[in-house]
């Protein structure tokens, strides 16, 4: 009754190629993004900046960025924390050695150097497919670790291993306070992630569905490997190593490699999965989960005034998070968007369902 | 099942005990701390963070908080992860009615992400013992107090001690100290003091890192058994110090010529080796186990009223010991503070003006019950260190021994290193250095 969409004509091509091509979608969508703009910084206090949007919102493009490659194209890979990396130290090196540099060419330059890091870790796929090739970007991750832990130059020579970033500022604004790199990262966040979202649906998004789905059949119908899998590698990295370079500059402000360790490979490989391969909104769903979820178990007891040890609570949320995992894997494998999309066809026909 | 779980966690709840604490009321000191009770650095982690909470709940009970206003204290599990310490950090900041007095992060990974946080916020940062080297300059450093020892400190003091037992700095040349170091910024702090002692007297020094956990060392020790260096220095944490006495072990390298940090020298990090560890050194941040005075009083408000966090038995252990004085120090700077601010909570940037002028003199120290534990400490803006004393320890199969005299760090060697690094920092980050008068 609600989400209805009988009356709505489509009356041009353009309408009928819209992304949210239902009217009840624009809506939302629209009400989603005012929330975001408008809504959150009226309500928000620091915590919730700080440890809740802006860290969805970057690895949300990281889980979007491996979509692409994962999802959409099929190539699994575990370089994401290597890739992001290469960003975050791309990033911290272009803002130290080239002064007053606009910072969005900071991010985006970062995200090129991710972007050719990744074309060269890609090469071995046009040979490689599935575990083996997930083998492979391990070896990058792996790689890309080493270098930035023993290579000096990347770390400007800092005694430690341990860079910190200096102040950000965009056009005479400094992005210092947790609202306003709030409203930066989300931002980048929408830009980026309707360029992903039109990439999917557009030709080359078509070619790396083709080449995911069957590569041979793909091949044999026109499209080059080597080009399908390699853009998708060269988009992936770039949206990867932009959310490094957020990560690092917006989120630690200080940090070390361990902070792109395996472990943030996983953690975004398992945002995608939970969230739900090949699709947008399955990224941000993911990231929500992944990064939330614990810290939210790790407050309740607190907030329900159960008193429990800090060891006890800890054990409880692995416990907890491990189950929920497991749960919903079983519930529905292929991930929240999958569910959410159920949920759409359920109200279409609610409250008379057939 | 479902009862089996319910039982789980009735009996997680009874073993706990409760930390958090009822609502706070207004006159409270509110004093975060960020532990790891899990992962892999929970061995060394509980032991601090119980030698903390009992002072805190020693205070309390003996003298009904400082100066009347009581301690509430509350706990975040980091395990050793930055990325939840920082989140810890967030959620604790501004808890009770003039938000956190100082944190102690307990990691260093974690304190350098603070370091960009507190001038922000204004709380201070207490880094007993760890943290950057270079923050003990408090012009640059304004709200990082690595109080009793850097790691330059104790790098200085190893060097100091081989050079003695050696018969001499010039008996140095030409030999050959390998540094097995956690590959993070804690095991990395070491390796500038030791390129410049190397300088300066003529040894070789072979750097080998062990990846977090530190669980696989069976190369590094290959590498020690070729390499045969006349000392090893340990830079690990956690379960990364046994394994690298096991290895040692295995390899045949004597322990004799090993050295630790004062994070690799307690107890968790020697018994799992069992006989293995026997005549194997560590520098200590001043202190090492035993029963002190200040344990008189523990037994009697907090331990047989049965509202201590470890065992009796557990309490004249180094890492409990060592959180002890990491809260006394805290609570001091808290007093301090209070005699410029009034008896009344305060807030952070108050009481880093109480860190900054603390000064603790033997007969304080001695009131305190901290006699035999800590020497005076006097801190003030040029020096956030405070003190930069240590002695060697050795592991006797059963317990710690001192085996040395006092000795104290170079400054002519570390205040040069400190001025540089600090001034790179304050460039790169664009820090106007000077000292906070308030």
């Amino acid at each position: 009754m609600l989400y209805r969409e009988a009356g709505q004509f489509k009356t041009s091509y353009s309408a009928d190629q819209a992304i949210f091509s239902i009217a009840q979608d624009r809506w939302f969508v629209m009400i989603v993004l005012l929330l975001g703009f408008v809504g959150v910084p009226l309500v928000a206090n620091q915590y919730l900046y700080t440890e809740v949007f802006i860290p969805v919102l970057i690895l949300s493009i990281a889980a979007i960025g491996l979509n692409i490659l994962t999802g959409y194209c099929g190539q699994v890979s575990l370089g994401t924390g290597g890739f992001m990396a290469v960003g975050a130290y791309a990033a911290y090196n272009l803002a130290l050695r080239i002064p007053d540099m606009n910072f969005i060419l900071v991010f985006a330059l970062s995200g090129v150097v991710a972007m050719l890091v990744g074309v060269l870790f890609g090469l071995p796929s046009l040979r490689i497919k599935g575990f083996y090739l997930a083998v492979a970007t391990l070896a990058a991750q792996f790689f890309l670790e080493w270098a930035f832990a023993r290579v000096k130059w990347f770390t400007n020579y800092a005694p430690s291993g341990s860079v910190a970033v200096g102040k950000i500022e965009l056009f005479g604004f400094a992005i210092d306070t947790p609202d306003r790199k709030y409203l930066f990262v989300l931002a980048l966040v929408v830009v980026m992630a309707l360029a992903a979202k039109n990439m999917v649906r557009g030709r080359l998004g078509r070619s790396w569905m083709a080449m995911r789905d069957m590569d041979i059949a793909a091949e044999i119908i026109g499209i080059r490997p080597l080009n399908a899998k390699l853009s998708a590698f060269a988009v992936s990295s770039f949206y990867i190593g932009v959310a490094g370079a957020l990560w690092g500059f917006l989120r630690l402000g200080s940090w070390e490699p361990l902070a792109f360790d395996i472990n943030r490979s996983f953690q975004v490989l398992f945002m995608i999965i939970i969230g739900g391969l090949g699709s947008i909104l399955g990224s941000f769903l993911g990231a929500a989960f992944i990064i939330l979820v614990p810290i939210f178990l790790n407050q309740l007891p607190h907030l329900l005034g159960i008193p429990l040890s800090t060891a006890a609570v800890s054990h409880i949320e692995f416990m907890v998070f491990g189950a929920m995992i497991v749960f919903f894997l079983i519930v529905e494998p292929n991930g929240f968007a999958r569910l959410w999309a159920i949920a759409k066809e359920k109200l279409r026909l609610w409250p008379f369902p057939y | 099942m479902i009862r089996k779980i319910a039982g789980i966690a009735a009996a997680s709840v009874l073993a706990g005990g409760t930390l958090g604490g009822p609502a706070l009321a207004q006159n409270e000191q509110f004093i975060p701390h960020l532990v790891y009770r899990t992962g892999a650095y929970a061995p060394n982690g509980i032991p601090f963070a119980n030698g903390v909470a009992d002072y805190y709940r020693l205070v309390n009970a003996r003298d009904g908080g400082i100066n009347g206003v009581t301690i509430s204290y509350e706990e975040c599990d980091t395990g050793y992860a930055t990325d939840r310490g920082v989140e810890c950090y967030e959620r604790l900041k501004k808890k009770g009615p003039t938000g956190a007095a100082y944190f102690l992060p307990l990691s260093t990974g974690i304190t350098f992400a603070l370091t960009e946080k507190a001038p922000i916020d204004k709380i201070p940062i207490i880094s007993m013992g760890y943290g950057r080297s270079e923050s003990r300059d408090g012009a640059v450093f304004q709200w990082n107090f690595p109080l009793l020892g850097t790691y330059w400190t104790a790098a200085d003091i190893i060097i100091q001690h081989i050079a003695k037992t050696e018969g001499g700095f010039d008996k140095l040349k030409g030999k050959k100290i390998a540094l097995v170091y956690h590959d993070s910024p804690y095991g990395k702090e070491p390796i500038a003091l030791l390129q410049k002692r190397a300088q300066m007297h003529g040894f070789e020094t072979l750097l080998l890192p062990v990846t977090h956990p530190g669980v696989e060392q069976k190369a590094t020790w290959l590498q020690i058994r070729q390499n045969r260096p006349d000392y090893v220095l340990l830079w690990g944490w956690g379960v990364m110090n046994s394994t690298a006495i096991k290895e040692a072990v295995a390899v045949a390298y004597p322990r004799g010529k090993m050295y630790g940090v004062w994070w690799s020298g307690a107890e968790p990090d020697v018994r799992p080796a069992e006989g293995g560890a026997t005549g194997y050194h560590a520098v200590t941040l001043q202190h090492t186990a035993g029963q002190f005075k200040v344990h008189e009083d523990l037994k009697k408000y907090v331990y047989d009223k049965g509202n201590g966090n470890a065992k009796w038995e557990e309490t004249d252990e180094i890492l409990y010991i060592r959180g002890m004085i990491n809260a006394m120090l805290g609570v001091e700077s808290i007093r301090t503070a209070q005699a410029k601010f009034g008896k009344k909570p305060l807030t952070g940037e108050q009481v880093r003006w109480g860190i900054e002028n603390l000064d603790l003199s033997a007969a304080r120290i001695k009131d305190l019950g901290f006699e035999g534990v800590l020497k005076p400490i006097k801190v003030s803006c040029a020096d956030h260190e405070g003190a930069r004393t240590g002695r060697i320890q050795t592991w006797d199969g059963k317990n710690w021994k001192i085996t040395s005299d006092w000795y104290v760090a170079d400054d002519n060697v570390i205040a040069p290193m400190v001025k540089d690094a600090a001034t790179k920092y304050a460039a790169e980050k664009k820090i106007a250095p000077g000292c906070l008068t308030n």
